[in-house]
């Protein structure tokens, strides 16, 4: 089977116990562009962006059947290789969550588990990412300090740069600025038009204005539906749908 | 004064009466085993091993009980951490949420907890009958083990189990298994509770007699197997405070304020630690 994209979905379905949170969801995501899953809260935009690297399996009673091919690789399958499946992309959580240790262990926290040792190297990576993530200048005389002392806006760049570490071709927001002050979100938001040229951004937000901000393409979800999917520009200036006319006007929420 | 005025107050009260209670008890406890063992403390108590006639009031020290202790408890902390962290790590990183098998195992730990030590020790001592092991340091550790596991494993499990979910899926997201994710993540975000946890069983290990008296043996020598009887610090205390030679008795509070030190030292090297592996701590 020919795919064009990196991530591909076909036919989703995602049950958490009883409830249906996924509703046959198949689409395509552009590479190296940033998309954007809007829609109301509980409408399944996390659910959709965990699928992406399987993360949705470590939470108990999930039902999944349909299949997300990454770069034309089932993961849902059961002899896929999650850990490697997972190393292709990045995740930033709402919060940020640096490992409970120093900030330079964090950016090498990822090269080091899939066998990379040699500190010269180790070194030239952090220093790299460091600066991909817009950090280096700040931290440079401190990396050995803990990444916990951070402020929050720091801590989700590092999160972004420890991400960015195990090269990954894929980096996922899950509403990446929502716990973080408007200068770190405008700083990530940045880093995020920065990083399309290289890499397929998908993010969750609930900001629309954020959506109308950094995104090429984007996918309205409303109920666990897929609503409507497109370019940002025709999404925003000319949706199709009933639905999508009243979210983006603000009608429903 | 209105009704809530009156109440915070009452509370108040209760809680700076409770913490004064406490303070005093310990100050009573610890001048008791001054006063009383300062007369009988030397350095012959620290450095040497009873002599003929010790516990008539002759020559000698309990360096036997001090070894014995540091021994016996110290092995029992290290076999039942070893038996403990793969529980803990088990139930966070591998088992699902609302498991039945951890629900129940976190109930029999919380039974064994209430379990009072001589039932050990008679438990122990049946297993040693059975196994035809006489009295030995390594039959006290074992028995010991069996006595701080649950308080172990319950005092981590409590700490590990407060970690977000989401620092264990930021570590998966780098594509880290479970194993990797457990010790590099988990333990290090856990360890001044894990800390903790080790430091309270060997305190509970090193001042518990009922659960050796059986399985330990007493020796007025210092064990060069783990097949040897060993002597214990609560023991000693026992068999001194039982002459009726005022002087050995004074002896016995000699030893308690010694085995008080042990664990004063052993508190304070730990918080020391904790405190050093606190600031790498994920809010």
């Amino acid at each position: 089977m020919e795919l064009k994209t990196h991530i591909s979905v076909q036919n989703l379905n995602v049950f958490y116990g009883n409830e249906q949170a996924l509703k046959n969801i198949s689409i395509d995501i552009p590479d190296k562009k940033i998309t954007a899953i809007i829609g109301p809260s509980g409408c399944g935009k996390t659910t959709l962006l965990k699928s992406f690297n399987r993360l949705i399996n470590t939470i108990d009673e999930v039902k999944v059947s349909g299949k997300v091919f990454v770069d034309g690789e089932n993961i849902f399958e059961k002899k896929a290789d999650v850990n490697r499946i997972r190393k292709k992309m990045g995740l930033l959580s709402q919060k940020p969550y640096p490992l409970p240790m120093s900030i330079f262990d964090n950016v090498a926290y990822g090269p080091r588990i899939h066998g990379m040792n040699d500190k010269k190297k180790l070194s030239a990576i952090v220093e790299k990412y460091l600066i991909e993530a817009n950090l280096w200048d700040e931290l440079k005389d401190r990396l050995h300090s803990p990444a916990s002392k951070l402020s929050v806006g720091q801590q989700q760049r590092l999160c972004l740069a420890r991400g960015l570490a195990v090269e990954p071709e894929i980096i996922l927001g899950d509403e990446p600025t929502s716990a973080l002050d408007p200068r770190s979100s405008k700083h990530i938001e940045e880093r995020f038009l920065a990083l399309k040229n290289d890499y397929t951004v998908i993010i969750v937000t609930h900001i629309l204005r954020q959506a109308k901000r950094l995104a090429d393409y984007v996918v309205f979800l409303y109920l666990g539906e897929l609503i409507e999917h497109g370019p940002a520009k025709e999404i925003f200036e000319n949706p199709q749908m009933e639905m999508t006319k009243e979210y983006i006007k603000g009608v429903i929420s | 004064m209105n009704r809530n005025k009156i109440e915070e107050t009452i509370f108040k009260i209760l809680m700076i009466n409770s913490t004064i209670i406490i303070l005093i008890i310990l100050l009573l406890i610890l001048l008791t085993i001054i006063l009383k063992g300062l007369p009988a403390m030397d350095w012959s108590m620290i450095s040497q091993t009873p002599k003929g006639g010790y516990y008539l009031g002759k020559e000698g020290g309990i360096l036997n009980a001090i070894i014995g202790s540091l021994y016996l408890a110290g092995g029992a902390t290290i076999l039942a951490f070893i038996i403990s962290l793969p529980i803990v790590l088990y139930f966070k990183v591998y088992a699902k949420k609302n498991s039945k098998i951890v629900m129940f195992t976190r109930f029999s730990l919380d039974v064994l907890w209430g379990v009072p030590s001589i039932v050990y020790g008679a438990f122990g001592f049946t297993i040693m009958l059975y196994f035809g092991l006489k009295a030995s340091l390594l039959g006290g550790i074992i028995t010991v083990s069996l006595l701080i596991l649950p308080i172990m494993t319950r005092a981590m499990d409590e700490t590990i189990k407060m970690i977000p979910i989401e620092l264990l899926e930021a570590s998966y997201s780098l594509g880290a298994n479970r194993i990797e994710t457990a010790f590099k993540v988990v333990v290090r975000q856990a360890l001044p509770g894990i800390l903790t946890a080790i430091l309270i069983s060997f305190g509970r290990g090193i001042g518990d007699a009922a659960s050796v008296m059986f399985t330990a043996g007493f020796t007025d020598n210092i064990p060069t197997s783990l097949l040897d009887p060993v002597a214990t610090l609560p023991l000693a205390i026992f068999f001194q405070l039982n002459t009726p030679f005022p002087e050995v008795q004074e002896r016995a509070y000699a030893s308690a304020f010694i085995l008080t030190v042990i664990i004063l030292i052993i508190s304070i090297v730990s918080r020391f630690l904790i405190k050093k592996y606190t600031k790498y701590i994920i809010k």
